[in-house]
């Protein structure tokens, strides 16, 4: 398709007072542009009809929009889908923050508008990628409460779904419980609920496909084309699955290596979940001898909070306790009931079961368990440290101790993937808290390992607390407890909020679009194989791993695992993996049309290539603000630091830019990067190039890195404006002319 | 920005703040038209007054920007600001919906460029700080406001101020005799997100909210740590301004009080910890003083109350304060507790105090328009309400934070679906 190119330069807002638009057309002539116009109202519906009427008459299918920053006016600068629109933020980033009428705020609009020109000159309109026999079905990987839940709630929204139970019934931990805490009024009272009733449900619901006894052999694929091997009774069934909830729970935590809380001297210390099962057969009496419960003491936290052990809280034991000691109290109001603690988490409408509880005599006891010890009778004295008190605290002797063990997701069951160099001490390394453990959930086959890689302890959880179900796999949702602690009724919640993640992935694959959180994108990457040098790097430091490799290591894309971020495009150092609307070449040829004033003009430039996720509307905010900062900058927004290509830097260099400076999200455990390791790759790759730099004698402090916050906008002037300084103290970048 | 047609395929959407935000981009990207119905001006409701949220201390405008960029590229959304769900009639599959749109007194020609603000004179109180700043009578909500248009507030209109701040609009933007009106809209599921306020913690009078300046809640202590707040982030008594070093942070003020809410309100324990460390980052000499009944930190959050715990300038005191006092003369606040670890009987001045106040629900005062839907006695709206296809999300349903709040509303998302499908 021929181009032909219109620019739109808008003078309202400020625009016009601040910059001298006809000196900045005359850049639009420069680059050989079909159309330029100035209009003083660019977004009302003249300077649209324009626009539009250029676009009709005069064949523009490229539109350079000079006005405000792209986070505005979006909706109103959406030509069709077949126009390539590039948007030259004159007004938050120039007119807003630079004197008005000054030489340095023209050139900072001039360069501006040439890189957008060369940007819309280079773009291409994006086709979506729609792969073949693309399935909409949507796999469940374990039959407890939140895999019944989700499968039957995405039936039920109209999608098929395939439902995998290792065991031969249905149901998970639920087979074991007696009753739920209560998640609806009256708040004090128990909840009974029909596990059998539920399972009949879900096998006859007609969308819901139900393998019992059954294991995930093999996941290939991706979003939409996931080939699933579901091995049955020695047999294999196949089946093709759009998306996949990770349903497949936890495990308690193994008592037996609570030796400081004696379990194992007795058969009267027992865990919660064996407490649970003696109540659902209604047989509940004392392991040792088969007499009646006459009274029970409850330890908390058995394992959780607890840093020999599980360190984290798993978030439902307290509740559960107290249902568990609801039941003695509701059997015979009489019965001693302990409850050692240490904190008691019983949140929202818990809190009601809690007071029943106090009410119904329970002794809580808060403090830590030192001991529980034979009284010589056969019953049980558990002893503790009672804060309250300042004291050794006994109990009366019980007839049975519970332990409240913690939740292990099925996740963390498992060696690594990988295993690391053992360290100089030769002593095995640590195992990083986000490896992926071989953990026989869902056998991936993904060149990064079979399983989803943990956050932390081997929850697969989203470190993002705004959204929850993001994983690091594209089209794999993980939900209730191996995801991250939680009751019933959270899981049951999870899995609806699972199934619909779900749902809305294979709605939005199947047209071509990625998912969060470039949500809605078009683009995908294309790699130009000739020039392949099967180096890997792209393989290894896609976030997602949405790229396997064939058996000459060659990369193999999968564009429908992608999130669009360029993560490999900025890995490659053959440059061959490219967007139709974003490249190395194409920012390349953006750094190369600045202009650089020769080293009299004693006027620097800098290049700042800006994250559009935070960095780049912080830099908005700051010009809303009308905060300035120094004119030598010149903005490129990127779509991650991860996309940040070496070659831009030396591009830059030999261009005769005199620094540059990266504005990007937070990196390492709090991490803020939208692509979860883009900005931690850029820092490693940027430490790299501050070594060759030094090489080269050409001073490393050219190049900066800096994590900025979306709520940084009050700190970026000062920011940019201090790298300014000390580039100016290097003076000139000596390729500068060359 | 599409209208609805198949209302069939429409879901409403009842407030704006993170537990709507996020079902209306979660179901528009599912492929069902939104209408998303918010009362203030712009849209993040609580989260859009917060400065960071636990635990990864990450500011809440990240994830609001990603969701309003989700909403802009979006054709399938409309966003219907300053407007109220007035009446809902119909059922599942096929609700009639009434809603009142307040005046804005700005169109959608606005353009963001702030000459109203400009052309203003009068000054109100900033609805976002609790009083204690000001802004003109024409207004950007905050610098991150979606949409970004400008409001002028209802105190100027008919005055020769208004007539100049029209007259300041290149744009033809402000319409200074704009009026409420009805729009009616058709959906087949409406999902309620209307949130929560902040537990009037002037009810409990021994703790002197209200009547002492430096006796905050932990709602506009958000306000005071943030960059946009009325001290430009730098935590300050509201008496004098002077900047704190010790602060008391007390924790159920309110929540868990058969007297005034009963239930726990989830997220004060961590809300507390994370502003604790608002303070600690601020001032190297800082003096934090938590008074609690349990830390309920779940899950992960453990860790974070661990951190927090293990800063050497932060006491953690088991007790609930029964009384609060100022020195009129220089705003020093006194708070009085028993030490349940000690028995002891503890009284200390501070700065500041911090209440955590819990949260109830919107609904616990303005009830859903519309028969059929269930509450319980503190005004939660439960799952089991006789008109299907009304479905309560977030905070409407139960305390959370904002993690659970989202999930929530991403699992209404789901039964909005099912209910269209009726």
């Amino acid at each position: 398709m021929e181009k032909k190119i219109g620019v739109y330069i808008c003078s309202g807002c400020g625009i016009g007072a601040s910059i001298d638009l006809e000196a900045l057309s005359a850049v639009a002539g420069e680059y050989k542009a079909g159309v330029c116009r100035t209009d003083p109202f660019l977004c009302g519906s003249v300077g649209l009809a324009t626009i539009k009427a250029d676009i009709d008459t005069e064949g523009v299918n490229s539109i350079v929009i000079a006005a405000c920053s792209p986070r505005v006016m979006t909706d109103v600068f959406d030509f069709s889908p077949d126009k390539v629109v590039e948007r030259v933020n004159l007004r938050e980033q120039v007119a807003w923050c630079q004197p008005a009428g000054e030489e340095d705020t023209l050139m900072m609009a001039e360069d501006a508008l040439r890189m957008g020109l060369v940007k819309v000159g280079e773009s291409q309109p994006l086709e979506p990628f729609i792969a073949e026999d693309l399935s909409r079905k949507i796999l469940v990987v374990g039959g407890g409460l939140t895999g019944m839940t989700a499968a039957l709630e995405a039936a039920k929204a109209g999608y098929e779904t395939v439902l995998v139970e290792r065991e031969e019934k249905l149901g998970g931990y639920l087979k074991d419980v007696y009753r739920l805490p209560p998640c609806e009024p009256p708040y004090e009272s128990l909840q009974d609920f029909n596990l059998e009733q539920m399972s009949a449900e879900v096998f006859g619901e007609p969308k819901v496909t139900v393998y019992t006894g059954a294991m995930v052999g093999s996941v290939a694929g991706a979003p939409c084309m996931f080939d699933v091997e579901i091995s049955q009774n020695g047999a294999t069934r196949s089946e093709r699955v759009g998306a996949i909830i990770l349903a497949t729970g936890s495990v308690p935590y193994d008592a037996t290596k609570l030796t400081s809380l004696s379990y194992g001297s007795t058969p009267d210390i027992i865990t919660a979940r064996d407490l649970e099962a003696m109540f659902t057969r209604r047989d509940v009496k004392r392991p040792s001898n088969g007499q009646p419960v006459g009274s029970v003491a409850f330890v908390l936290c058995a394992g959780s909070r607890d840093p020999q052990h599980l360190p984290y809280c798993s978030s439902a034991c307290c509740v559960e306790s107290l249902k568990q000691a609801r039941y003695f109290k509701e059997a015979n109001p009489e019965t001693p009931v302990y409850i050692f603690y240490k904190d008691i988490r019983s949140t929202g409408n818990y809190e009601l079961l809690y007071k029943q509880l106090q009410k119904d005599g329970v002794v809580f006891v808060r403090g830590s368990v030192t001991g529980i010890e034979d009284d010589g009778s056969g019953a049980l004295v558990v002893t503790s440290d009672d804060v309250l008190t300042r004291s050794a605290v006994m109990s009366e002797s019980v007839d049975l101790v519970v332990l409240a063990t913690g939740m292990v997701p099925t996740s963390a069951l498992g060696e690594p993937f990988k295993v690391a160099a053992p360290q100089q001490d030769g002593q095995p390394a640590p195992v990083a808290s986000d490896a992926i453990l071989v953990s026989n959930l869902l056998n991936l086959k993904y060149r990064q390992g079979p399983e989803l890689p943990g956050l932390e302890y081997g929850f697969p959880d989203s470190h993002f607390i705004c959204f929850p179900y993001e994983s690091r796999r594209t089209g794999i949702y993980p939900s209730g407890t191996v995801r991250a602690p939680m009751d019933y009724q959270q899981a049951r919640t999870d899995a609806m909020g699972a199934a619909l993640k779900a749902i809305q992935c294979v709605e939005m694959v199947s047209v071509g679009k990625a998912v969060h959180p470039r949500a809605g994108d078009q683009s995908y990457p294309d790699f130009f194989m000739q020039r392949c040098t099967q180096c890997k790097r792209c393989t290894e430091e896609c976030p997602f791993g949405a790229i396997n490799e064939d058996e000459k290591a060659n990369p193999l894309p999968n564009p429908t695992r992608c999130r669009r971020c360029g993560v490999c495009m900025g890995a490659c150092p053959e440059r061959i993996i490219s967007f139709k609307n974003y490249s190395v070449g194409m920012i390349g040829n953006m750094i190369k049309n600045i202009n650089v004033p020769d080293e009299y003009d004693e006027k620097p430039r800098i290049l700042v290539l800006v994250c559009e996720n935070d960095a780049y509307p912080a830099l908005d905010m700051a010009g809303i603000l009308g905060h300035s900062h120094n004119p030598w900058m010149r903005f490129i927004s990127v779509r991650c630091l991860g996309s940040v290509n070496l070659v831009w830097i030396a591009d830059a260099l030999s261009k005769g830019i005199d620094g540059i400076m990266l504005l990007g999200c937070k990196h390492g455990n709090d991490y803020q990067c939208h692509f979860i390791k883009g900005s931690e790759l850029a820092n490693t790759r940027m430490t790299k190039i501050q070594e060759t730099l030094d090489r080269l004698a050409l001073e490393s402090d050219r190049v900066r890195m800096e994590q900025v916050a979306i709520t940084d906008f009050n700190l970026l002037p000062k920011m940019l404006d201090d790298f300014a300084e000390k580039v100016n103290s290097l003076g000139p970048n000596p390729y500068k002319g060359f | 920005m599409a209208d609805a047609k198949d209302s069939a395929r429409t879901i409403l959407v009842a407030g704006g703040g993170i537990a709507g935000l996020s079902a209306a981009v979660e179901a528009a990207e599912a492929g069902f038209s939104v209408i998303l119905v918010e009362r203030e001006p712009s849209l993040g409701g609580r989260v859009a007054r917060m400065n960071k949220y636990f635990p990864k201390l990450c500011p809440p405008q990240c994830g609001l920007e990603i969701n309003f960029r989700r909403i802009r590229s979006n054709p399938l959304i409309r966003v219907m600001t300053m407007s109220e769900v007035g009446k809902i009639e119909g059922e599942a599959g096929n609700f009639t919906v009434a809603v009142r749109v307040n005046p804005r007194y700005v169109n959608e020609k606005c353009t963001g460029c702030g000459k109203c603000q400009e052309a203003a004179t009068t000054f109100i109180p900033h609805p976002l700080n609790g009083g204690l700043s000001t802004v003109k009578a024409a207004y950007l909500p905050h610098e991150f406001a979606y949409p970004m248009r400008y409001v002028i507030a209802p105190e100027v209109i008919g005055t020769p101020e208004a007539k100049a701040i029209e007259a300041a609009c290149e744009y033809g933007a402000i319409e200074t005799d704009m009026a409420e009106k009805i729009e009616e809209v058709k959906a087949g599921a409406i999902i309620w997100a209307t949130g929560w306020t902040p537990f009037d913690t002037s009810a409990i009078s021994y703790y002197g909210a209200g009547k002492y300046r430096n006796v905050v809640s932990n709602a506009l202590m958000e306000r005071l740590a943030s960059a946009n707040g009325p001290f430009k982030g730098v935590i300050s008594r509201p008496s004098d301004g002077k900047a704190v070093k010790k602060v008391a942070f007390v924790q159920c003020a309110g929540s868990r009080d058969e007297n005034n809410l009963a239930y726990c309100s989830s997220v004060c324990c961590l809300a507390s910890l994370k502003q604790a460390t608002y303070v600690l980052d601020q001032e190297p000499e800082a003096d934090v003083s938590i008074f609690y009944i349990d830390i309920r930190a779940l899950g992960r959050q453990e860790n974070f109350f661990e951190k927090v715990r293990q800063d050497k300038r932060v006491r953690l005191v088991k007790g609930k304060p029964g009384e609060i006092a100022e020195n009129p003369e220089n705003g020093m606040v006194t708070v009085q507790v028993e030490d349940q670890e000690t028995g002891r009987i503890l009284r200390e001045e501070f700065d500041l105090v911090v209440l955590a106040a819990g949260m109830v629900p919107t609904t616990a005062g303005q009830k859903i328009p519309a028969s059929g839907v269930s509450y319980d006695e503190y005004g939660f709206v439960l799952a089991n309400g006789q008109t299907p296809g009304i479905i309560g999300a977030g905070c409407s349903r139960r305390p959370a934070d904002v993690s659970t709040t989202v999930q929530d509303a991403t699992a209404a998302v789901l039964k909005a679906i099912q209910a269209c499908r009726r």
